[in-house]
């Protein structure tokens, strides 16, 4: 990895996260934690009668990827219908985050996608 | 004085090691993760490579002339290993793959097959490695035996004020990390060995963080069984020590089953071989176990007070430079007469794998995590931390470098 991930973009969602905190009323909410670094992040989810993600939070403690990237996501994904949303990938959050990371800093940028995915229900807790 | 003109310096010592002349993203390499692994002197190297090259043959088998070299080779590291943690006897020393393995092979041969009941109690600490906790877990599974553990104070010294209640007439064994691979507290053995003892039960050490950086007598601890690995002592990997009593490695059940293990075998039942046979079924790491030999020697001729020596000056200069640094917390004693080379460290407001990948662009490898030791990182209430730990080969000039780094970080995320 180069010093390029840490970009003032980055670095901007981390210390600034987006659509941070809770939800009333609320859908659905997941959490899941990477057990190799510790980091932890939940989902708050409302689904609107249309079948459209109507709103989104988050919480949790990560490193400046998992941070950024999970306020990236929310960004990304509110308006977004449920199917898409599934639908999710690696590529896709690559186009967000727009930073080369290695493999294991990958699995930071993910995490918050799997705790997306476990909330609407595809997935397993734990296996992350 | 003449005998000292024969030392070496660690400048010297420092050239043995090929690894340290690259360089990583362009920059001297700065290895400070030799509490993980540890980096190997050309002398293991060749030592490994002659192995293969002149003597290889199955070790205890082979009736020809080569055999027996092999065989030789291999159970004289075994002797120069046994005098190196001044065991009684080269019988005592069982080869393994690793601390893992070693820890395993008690767990199961003395605890699961052994004579752990239910409601007998294993007692281990807070700050343990997992290779310390989980085969003590399949214990408690197995054999319904009860697990309970010595805390620590904030500073990471252990509560010996517990043993008063902890240790009882149920306790049968205290499973210890003589170093903590995290906090770098170096546990007082002797007393916690003695204390198992007047309870009627037995004392494992983890010694995989003390036996590469320390003197260790295993007469003088006064334990019954430690746990070593070659890998983070110069040796290969995939090589390590199980050192017993022998009286209680001869009434302890194998873990492995097959060949060399055994005296005799018939359909549906066989004997065991004496110790340490009876725990080295298959054909050993030959390899391994000549490599670690050599790191043995290597690590004599340096004299293992030098090497403890020299880790405490790099730790002293550690806690000056990197603990000097506004918004740095540290992990662990201050104190270095009680301390390993292990420098564990929080920059407030970054994440330690932001710390690590951040130093690494630098050429520096620190170790960003939980270090295996999940229990120790609730207790510390922390996510996860970055680690700097250092060996024979580190300089004061690599500190510096990571202070530095440390810095840098800091900028990042200003």
């Amino acid at each position: 990895m180069s010093l390029e991930a840490y970009q003032d973009r980055i670095l901007d969602h981390y210390k600034r996260p987006r659509n941070f905190g809770t939800l009333d009323p609320v859908t659905v909410t997941a959490r899941d934690t990477n057990t190799v670094c510790g980091d932890d992040i939940t989902l708050h989810i409302r689904v609107g009668g249309d079948g459209k993600i109507e709103d989104v939070r988050f919480q949790g403690r990560g490193c400046t990827i998992a941070t950024a990237s999970a306020s990236l996501l929310t960004e990304a994904v509110k308006g977004m219908s449920v199917e898409d949303a599934l639908k999710i990938d690696k590529p896709f959050m690559e186009a967000q985050v727009r930073v080369p990371l290695n493999d294991a800093r990958s699995k930071c940028m993910m995490l918050s996608t799997h705790v997306l995915h476990l909330a609407l229900g595809k997935g397993e807790k734990g296996k992350f | 004085m003449a005998e000292a003109s024969l030392l070496r310096s660690f400048d010297q010592i420092r050239q043995d090691f090929p690894i340290l002349k690259r360089t990583s993203h362009g920059k001297p390499l700065t290895f400070l993760d030799s509490a993980a692994t540890s980096q190997k002197p050309q002398q293991v190297i060749d030592a490994t490579s002659t192995f293969f090259e002149k003597f290889n043959a199955n070790v205890h088998r082979a009736l020809y002339e080569l055999g027996e070299e092999a065989t030789r080779e291999y159970e004289g590291a075994r002797e120069r290993i046994a005098q190196f943690i001044h065991a009684k006897s080269p019988e005592e020393v069982v080869f393994t793959r690793g601390t893992t393995e070693s820890i395993n092979t008690v767990a199961y041969g003395w605890g699961v097959k052994g004579n752990v009941q239910k409601g007998d109690e294993i007692l281990g600490t807070v700050m343990e490695h997992h290779s310390n906790h989980v085969p003590w877990h399949f214990v408690k599974d197995l054999k319904g035996a009860t697990l309970k553990y010595i805390d620590m104070t904030d500073d990471g010294t252990l509560r010996l004020d517990q043993l008063d209640t902890l240790l009882t007439a149920k306790t049968r064994m205290v499973a210890v990390t003589q170093c903590s691979n995290v906090l770098g507290t170096i546990n007082p053995i002797r007393e916690i060995a003695k204390r198992a003892h007047e309870a009627g039960a037995l004392c494992l050490v983890d010694g995989a963080q003390s036996v590469p950086h320390m003197p260790v007598d295993v007469q003088d601890l006064g334990c019954d069984f430690l746990a070593f690995s070659g890998h983070k002592m110069l040796g290969p990997t995939g090589i390590g020590v199980l050192w017993g009593r022998k009286e209680i490695l001869d009434a302890m059940e194998p873990l492995h089953g097959g060949g060399e293990m055994i005296r005799e075998v018939h359909l549906g039942w066989a004997k065991w071989n004496e110790v340490p046979a009876k725990f080295e079924g298959g054909t050993p790491n030959m390899g391994g176990v000549v490599g670690l030999g050599a790191a043995v020697d290597y690590l004599t001729a340096i004299g293992m007070d030098r090497v403890r020596e020299h880790e405490k000056q790099l730790l002293k200069h550690a806690l000056d430079t990197v603990g000097g640094i506004p918004g740095v917390r540290l992990f662990g004693p201050n104190d270095v007469e009680r301390r390993g080379g292990v420098l564990s460290f929080d920059i407030e407001g970054v994440h330690p794998h932001d710390v690590a990948s951040i130093l690494d662009v630098e050429g520096i490898c620190v170790r960003s995590g939980q270090h295996c030791a999940q229990p120790l990182m609730e207790r510390l209430d922390v996510p996860a931390t970055s680690r700097a730990s250092f060996y024979v080969y580190t300089n004061a000039e690599e500190i510096d470098r990571l202070a530095a780094g440390i810095r840098k970080v800091q900028q990042v995320f200003a």
